[in-house]
């Protein structure tokens, strides 16, 4: 079923990725982690559905957040970024899937690793903790490029600062910050074992990025010690473009 | 490392396609591969949607779960992958 979404807000997170806020009357309400399916229809009828990780907390205001990175040769995402503007009416489907979700009532420490913008997901996890009062711990371990590649900065910086049962900490990939301690690579067994919970905490991980990346993190939780079972996982494709 | 074939998502993926036919979430059901006999949640699945429709396969063995094509005006489902799906009903109470 296709609902109509008016754009109510946008916001540049880095040079390439922008958020959208769409206002939807008859929004049935989100779980933190699911995705909806936006459909832009051109003139002549063609139409084309992609789908993107809503980044916001569930909330009864019918209001989706979703951040979209443009990809060079995207036939969506230049649209989504560039040419949007607000009171722009898309069509959405969702929200959907029931399985890569962080619920409220989950209290077990919370182990988030994402790659990329595949933060947008484990985001709106940390901001339903958030709007739900939630004490559960949480820890995100975001590889990312380069610092100003970096989604919700200022958001993360605040959260971790004032409240030590969120622990954020990054893996820049190519370009690291002046004076960071870890020369830039890829996530690997070390960072796993300081900037993630230790696998006898009992926690459930949440990792989403690229599909390489994924691959790569889950291999390192399951050789530190972390249950395939704990283990929920969220891939896009080398387009990014998930459909 | 499992695999140098990076071309495929999760099951999550074709939650929205799947979200055309089924009334419950399909992608949180738990199904068994007719193969190899796992038992996984649907999300978990290898997810191929390069060709002209989507393919699942087992993620432990590969076999084909689900395939999934729309061709002009229809849809053509294929399940036989699976022994079974377990779905939790009380989503239904939930969602109107």
């Amino acid at each position: 079923m296709w609902r109509v979404g008016t754009v109510v807000a946008l916001h540049d997170e880095t040079a390439t990725a922008r958020t959208m806020t769409l206002e939807v009357p008859d929004w049935p309400g989100h779980l933190a982690g699911q995705h909806v399916d936006v459909r832009l229809t051109a003139s002549d009828g063609y139409s084309a559905v992609r789908s993107y990780s809503i980044a916001s907390a569930p909330n009864s205001e019918g209001r989706v957040e979703v951040t979209v990175e443009r990809l060079p040769n995207g036939e969506v995402s230049p649209y989504l970024t560039q040419e949007v503007a607000v009171g722009d009416r898309l069509g959405l489907r969702g929200p959907v899937g029931g399985w890569f979700v962080w619920r409220t009532q989950q209290t077990e420490p919370i182990q988030l690793i994402a790659g990329g913008s595949g933060v947008v997901p484990l985001m709106a996890m940390i901001r339903s903790r958030v709007s739900a009062g939630s004490t559960a711990p949480f820890r995100l371990l975001y590889s990312v490029r380069e610092p100003g590649a970096v989604f919700y900065r200022d958001e993360l910086h605040a959260l971790s600062a004032h409240d030590h049962s969120v622990g954020v900490s990054y893996a820049y990939t190519r370009t690291a910050p002046k004076d960071w301690p870890r020369p830039p690579g890829r996530i690997d067994a070390t960072l796993i074992a300081t900037g993630a919970w230790p696998s006898n905490l009992g926690p459930t991980s949440y990792v989403c990025g690229p599909t390489s990346f994924v691959e790569n993190a889950t291999d390192l939780l399951i050789a530190a010690g972390h249950g395939r079972k704990n283990i929920r996982t969220e891939r896009f494709g080398a387009t990014g473009e998930r459909k | 490392m499992s695999s140098d074939n990076y071309d495929y998502l999760d099951g999550n993926a074709a939650a929205g396609e799947l979200s055309n036919l089924f009334a419950m979430d399909v992608t949180a059901a738990e199904g068994q591969c007719a193969h190899c006999g796992e038992k996984r949640r649907f999300a978990e699945a290898h997810l191929f949607m390069r060709g002209p429709g989507i393919v699942a396969r087992c993620a432990v063995c590969e076999n084909v779960l689900l395939r999934l094509v729309n061709v002009r005006e229809r849809m053509f489902l294929d399940m036989r992958g699976m022994t079974f799906l377990s779905l939790d009903t009380s989503q239904l109470q939930k969602s109107s």
